[in-house]
């Protein structure tokens, strides 16, 4: 323990000297930093445009009010789209992420090489957010919803596949032994082994990823990947606020809707 | 459990595992609903197929450009995107985490009366309830193009991240030395410095690195509504069909998140 002498007293310290220096340079470059940093943003932002922004904040708020409810009817259709895009991305990534996980696994991997593979493919999908997988399919595909359905589904890979091999790696050995010993198949081991094991947390995983799909697949329609976002777009780029506001009043609807959906079924299951 | 014998030859009994529903109306029921729905959904999907085999060639250019990445020419704007992404991610961490930890215990039902804590719950859930890019649409409109407003789209996002994560940590504490601290008679600000934030802190260091991930993630996308960083730049390059401008950003963006998801690994097993 850190103990000096001050006037043939101990006095007790937490740190001995070397460390407390150690963690004032620290502050002192982190602050340093923080300073460098802010500096950059300020000298990028037009501070005439941000003393402004009170007025700007109260007349965008009377602009958003009251919204046009009319425009409700026709959001129908992009509501729908918005949720097929969430329901069909979180199964198509189910699909594809299953067989990864398997093969990332480190107790199911058949070879170390597919498993580093595994692990790449979930590092590059996990590492581009769903708006830019947007924006490179619509460029791909043209704009619609089928780039919204495969932006999703190639964003959640990486996070399904990560959390479906992570479960898959904590499963008790035990019942796989007891399966390998009656002369199972690999297969067989998969399905009456491991699969009862992790379907909990699988369920799990996919109604979570389902519920933050829905949540980003009501913004990819920004880039052109149609749903709510194409129509938020088209409001905001009109400036037509009165509207915005009901979509985004139906953004919010949806995803109370979603999460409480998601809350529930996770309580079931675990 | 189901044991049916074969008729024939050999005369084991057969086990199936048990079926996942047992009612069988609804088991066939739920099957047929979600085949309708699916149905459903892919009719309405209006795929444009002379688009998608169109695609298909331009794809391979994608993949091409993925190979030949071009940072050279538009290095200029790059650099300055990577860049402005960088210092909006570290000024938004500081400052969300700086609003976050008030917030955070003003959240914990153990520490507050009922109507501070149901003003942070509420603080929080509106954080929590729209995408970074709607917020950051607000913040636009608000103090206009550039970092500032995709600083405190990220900042307020991550209130609803850190502050909500940091409740749930302080309200699973340890009574005991809360209780020790309250019984000498401790004003509630020592009670939060001795007896809550030691416990929380390992915990609150381990959320920030895993927000600064994200908040990283973001700062990439938020230039799409014209919130600064790199997003408007990618969002420019794709629009031109420069693939092989939009991969080298990519792979930077790739490269950033990757780093400092070991970086913050590495951060967190040092600590807990």
């Amino acid at each position: 323990m850190p103990v000096s002498v001050v006037r043939g007293q101990k006095v007790w310290q937490r740190r001995d000297r070397a460390t407390a220096l150690k963690h004032w340079l620290g502050w002192i470059v982190g602050v340093c930093l923080l300073i460098g940093c802010g500096r950059i943003i300020a000298g990028a932002t037009n501070w005439s445009f941000v003393w402004d922004a009170p007025r700007q904040g109260s007349e965008f708020l009377g602009r958003l009010f009251p919204p046009q409810w009319s425009y409700m009817v026709e959001l129908g259709r992009p509501l729908w789209d918005t949720l097929n895009m969430a329901t069909l991305g979180t199964l198509i990534s189910i699909g594809i992420a299953l067989p990864i996980a398997v093969l990332t696994a480190r107790n199911t991997t058949p070879h170390p090489l597919l498993r580093s593979l595994g692990l790449l493919i979930i590092v590059v999908s996990r590492s581009i957010n769903s708006l830019i997988w947007a924006l490179l399919l619509v460029a791909i595909l043209g704009p619609g919803v089928l780039a919204g359905v495969l932006a999703i589904a190639l964003r959640s890979i990486g996070f399904v596949g990560k959390l479906f091999y992570e479960a898959i790696e904590e499963v008790n050995p035990a019942p796989i032994e007891a399966i390998t010993a009656t002369g199972a198949s690999p297969a067989q081991i998969l399905s009456y082994a491991i699969l009862p094991q992790v379907l909990p947390s699988l369920v799990g995983v996919s109604v979570f990823r389902w519920d933050i799909n829905l949540r980003e697949s009501t913004v990819i329609g920004l880039v052109g990947a149609g749903g709510l976002g194409l129509q938020l777009d088209a409001a905001v780029n009109a400036l037509q606020w009165s509207q915005a506001s009901v979509i985004f009043l139906v953004i919010l609807l949806l995803v109370l809707l979603s999460e409480a959906i998601s809350a529930r079924v996770r309580r079931a299951i675990t | 459990m189901k044991a049916n014998t074969s008729a024939s030859h050999p005369p084991y009994p057969r086990w199936s595992p048990p079926p996942l529903i047992a009612n069988p109306l609804l088991r066939w029921g739920a099957l047929l609903l979600g085949g309708l729905y699916l149905l459903a959904a892919f009719s309405t999907l209006e795929i444009n197929w002379e688009r998608v085999t169109a695609g298909i060639s331009r794809s391979l250019q994608v993949f091409v450009g993925f190979l030949q990445p071009d940072f050279a020419s538009r290095w200029w704007e790059i650099q300055n995107g990577v860049l402005e992404s960088l210092t909006m991610t570290v000024v938004a961490t500081v400052v969300g985490t700086a609003l976050s930890i008030p917030i955070g215990l003003g959240a914990a039902r153990t520490l507050v009366p009922l109507p501070v804590y149901l003003l942070c719950r509420g603080m929080i859930a509106l954080a929590r309830t729209f995408q970074e890019v709607i917020i950051a649409i607000f913040f636009v409109v608000l103090v206009g193009f550039g970092p500032l407003a995709g600083v405190l789209t990220l900042s307020f996002a991550s209130i609803g991240f850190l502050a909500k994560l940091l409740a749930e940590e302080i309200e699973a504490i340890q009574p005991v030395p809360l209780e020790a601290i309250r019984a000498t008679g401790a004003s509630w600000l020592q009670l939060v410095t001795y007896a809550v934030l030691p416990q929380v802190l390992p915990r609150l260091v381990g959320l920030i690195t895993y927000r600064f991930d994200i908040n990283l993630r973001e700062s990439a996308i938020v230039g799409v509504v014209g919130a600064g960083g790199i997003g408007a730049t990618l969002q420019t390059a794709f629009s031109r069909y420069d693939f092989d401008v939009a991969a080298a950003i990519l792979l930077i963006i790739i490269g950033l998140v990757w780093a400092t998801e070991v970086g913050a690994g590495a951060i967190r097993r040092r600590i807990q």
